[in-house]
């Protein structure tokens, strides 16, 4: 007799979602998905809307990532108009992206993932939050905290708001960054450079002590996408050439205008999750599965381009196969350390920049082009914005394709890999210890689903267990 | 010839040709209003300035009545609060207002008036009227999902500019701001191009071209710059 376990919702992801993990008449598991439960229809009520209004609109896709889509809604803005920005606007924008790379990879670490990291998957759920996290590691977790303030406050120094800044218009940017504000964001660099190095340090250990998680948190070949720059394939986040390659490092796209992104990327839908899976075409689906996100751009990137932040990727590319690619998805842990250092480096050498305190920081622009996209890196991956507008600048048709819908196919067959190995003649129950890690591993992933996030782990985890005939065999509700 | 009556118990005294409200506003009492603009006449449509008069049954709008002798008006009491709320709450229920993402934001009128009367929720079903956007003009765009049907546009239109391109057409709710003979706004012959409606309105309706969340910032001060200095023939020409 074939049953069902059901994990609904999720929890401390940004979104809604439930796993299914189903099983054999051995109590072995024969498959898992992962359902995002949750339906928006951005897409659609966008039309008929100004083009003006699509950065403001489309930042409330997301409350943890609004930058990501403002930066993408603004580029396809600019490519519409047909207009170069102004240099300062660029650098801007990217200074505002690198900040929220840091709050956004710092919550996923901090608050939503190092519970299970630093108490353990067994420990007591009730425990196994951000709170739990304070009362015995204080220091790493004010540490963590002050961070991702730090990523906040650099949107909010340049937007006026840490959540859904309308800032980044098409043409470039509305306010200019004060004298004032640069030094004060400035003085807080060194104490997150020591967090973050800190946090390093304790990911590696980790790492080299729980060899079994890394082995079957999603490891297995994909492919990897990611922006690389115009000019030597470096490590990228706002602008820049799309470029694929396979675990072993082959390169199958390079140099590619991800504007053209149509050409390369299909989306498969299935039935029973509201999230699309985008596949490369020329593989197909599944087999043109692909990962993107941070441990994406490590491994199709030819170097960062700071010294920090290449001395830590050349170590994480020593933990990867033969190739020096990283395929467990586990990994996206370590990844998401190595960008904050990154995006650090990189915030400290804007800040140095003259050109950052420019006032010439918008250009201006009718409607030049009836189509336009616009491609950035989210935290989570490669984000595209597609529209189409009439010669007014109305909003015809919208097509956004958001990073975590790119590891979709990756996620399921984490969830499926990870339930195989833990979970065995499971007939009438399995601790929760080992549920929580089938969701640890959509965790690392730290899949975006909504702009609502339930980061302190209060809901309620059920499971149940279903029999072929739809009988429930049992129930176990947490939280 | 000078009246003297009392709002909220405060004796004032007045000139016989103004208006409750612009007596209460010389003797620094706050009435709240909509539709009302200075430089443009009053048509008392928001009905958002209703007071309590003694002697009288009905509530009478401010903006249009004028003061008269040993009058005793209310402009603070429970009944007219009740209303305030009600009004706003079915403005926000008429069309559709999403201040979040709203050209408008934070520099609105219909906002600011429904944070003053503590609408923390609509108590209405929502109507979600099938509105449309006329972005035909080469400057400026009209929202319809975010008009209040206060007409200020049309005054300032009208009286300001004496262009009277825009006008309303149908009944009640209903009822619409439109261009000349209901023609695109870009298509409207008589439109000067000249703003004053875009600096009249009190929402996000009339806005810049381009304009993108929170960016429209109004000055209709200027407006009433313009007709006061008109009326005292402050220009040679």
């Amino acid at each position: 007799m074939t049953q069902r376990i059901v994990i609904d919702p999720v929890t401390r992801i940004e979104g809604h979602a439930k796993i299914s993990i189903y099983l054999d008449d051995a109590g072995e598991v024969s498959d898992a998905r992962f359902h995002v439960v949750e339906f928006r229809g951005f897409e659609k009520f966008c039309e008929g809307r100004p083009l003006g209004e699509m950065a403001g609109i489309t930042a409330r896709v997301c409350g943890i990532c609004p930058v990501s889509h403002l930066l993408a809604s603004a580029k396809t803005g600019d490519d519409i108009f047909a207009v170069t920005i102004p240099p300062a606007a660029e650098k801007l924008r990217r200074l505002m992206n690198l900040g929220q790379i840091v709050q956004s990879h710092a919550l996923s670490f901090f608050h939503l993932s190092s519970p299970d990291l630093l108490l353990g998957y067994d420990s007591d759920p009730a425990q196994r939050n951000i709170f739990g996290l304070i009362a015995r590691h204080p220091d790493l977790a004010r540490g963590g905290i002050r961070l991702r303030q730090f990523g906040q406050e650099v949107i909010e120094l340049l937007g006026g708001r840490k959540i859904h800044p309308a800032w980044a218009v098409p043409g470039g940017v509305r306010e200019p960054l004060t004298a004032e504000n640069r030094d004060y964001l400035r003085s807080r660099l060194p104490e997150a450079f020591d967090t973050v190095k800190q946090a390093l340090g304790f990911f590696k250990r980790y790492a080299d002590e729980h060899a079994e998680e890394v082995e079957h948190f999603g490891n297995f070949p994909t492919l990897f996408m990611g922006l690389v720059s115009k000019d030597g394939g470096r490590w990228e986040h706002y602008d820049g050439w799309l470029r694929i390659t396979d675990s072993e490092g082959h390169v199958l796209v390079d140099g590619f205008d991800p504007r053209r992104y149509a050409e390369i990327l299909g989306e498969a839908v299935e039935p029973w999750s509201y999230l699309k899976s985008p596949y490369y075409k020329p593989l197909g689906y599944p087999d043109g599965a692909y990962r993107v996100g941070p441990l994406a751009r490590l491994n199709v990137c030819s170097g960062i381009g700071t010294p920090q932040a290449d001395a830590e990727l050349a170590e994480f590319r020593q933990r990867g196969n033969a190739h020096g690619i990283v395929t467990s998805s586990f990994m996206y842990h370590y990844a998401r350390l190595v960008e904050i250092l990154a995006a650090l480096e990189r915030i400290t050498l804007l800040l140095d920049d003259p050109d950052i305190l420019s006032t010439r920081i918008r250009a201006s622009g009718g409607i030049n082009k009836l189509h336009g996209v616009g491609v950035s890196e989210a935290p989570r991956g490669t984000l595209f914005h597609d529209y189409e507008v009439d010669e007014r600048g109305m909003v015809r048709r919208m097509n956004m394709i958001i990073a975590t819908g790119q590891n979709n196919i990756a996620m399921n067959r984490t969830v499926k890999q990870i339930a195989q190995h833990w979970i065995h003649g499971a007939t009438a129950g399995i601790p929760e210890g080992l549920l929580n890690r089938v969701e640890a591993g959509i965790r690392a992933f730290d899949p975006c689903l909504s702009c609502s996030t339930h980061a302190i782990g209060q809901m309620p985890m059920i499971v149940t267990l279903i029999g072929s005939d739809g009988t429930v065999l049992a129930e176990v509700k947490r939280g | 010839m000078p009246r003297t009556l009392t709002i909220n118990g405060q004796e004032i005294s007045a000139r016989s040709d103004q208006t409750i409200l612009e007596a209460a506003r010389e003797a620094n009492i706050h009435i709240p209003t909509l539709c009302h603009l200075d430089g443009l006449t009053d048509v008392g449509a928001c009905r958002m300035c209703l007071v309590e008069v003694s002697g009288s049954s009905k509530l009478l709008p401010a903006c249009t009545t004028r003061v008269q002798e040993g009058m005793e008006v209310r402009t603070e009491t429970e009944r007219l609060r009740a209303y305030r709320r009600q009004i706003i709450e079915l403005l926000f229920a008429e069309r559709n207002h999403v201040c979040a993402v709203c050209v408008a934001n934070g520099n609105c009128e219909l906002q600011d008036a429904a944070i003053a009367v503590g609408m923390d929720h609509v108590r209405y079903d929502y109507l979600f009227p099938k509105l449309g956007l006329d972005l035909s003009h080469e400057r400026f765009g009209m929202d319809h999902n975010r008009c209040i049907l206060c007409t200020r546009c049309v005054r300032a239109c009208d009286q300001l500019e004496g262009a009277h391109t825009i006008d309303v057409m149908g009944r009640g709710a209903r009822s619409l701001i439109i261009h000349d003979m209901n023609v695109p706004w870009g298509e409207a012959t008589t439109c000067t191009s000249c703003g004053k409606c875009v600096m009249a309105c009190p929402t996000g309706a009339l806005f810049k071209q381009g304009s993108t969340v929170a960016e429209m910032v109004r000055d209709a001060d200027k407006l009433a710059f313009l007709r006061a200095a008109r009326d005292r023939k402050v220009w040679n020409v």
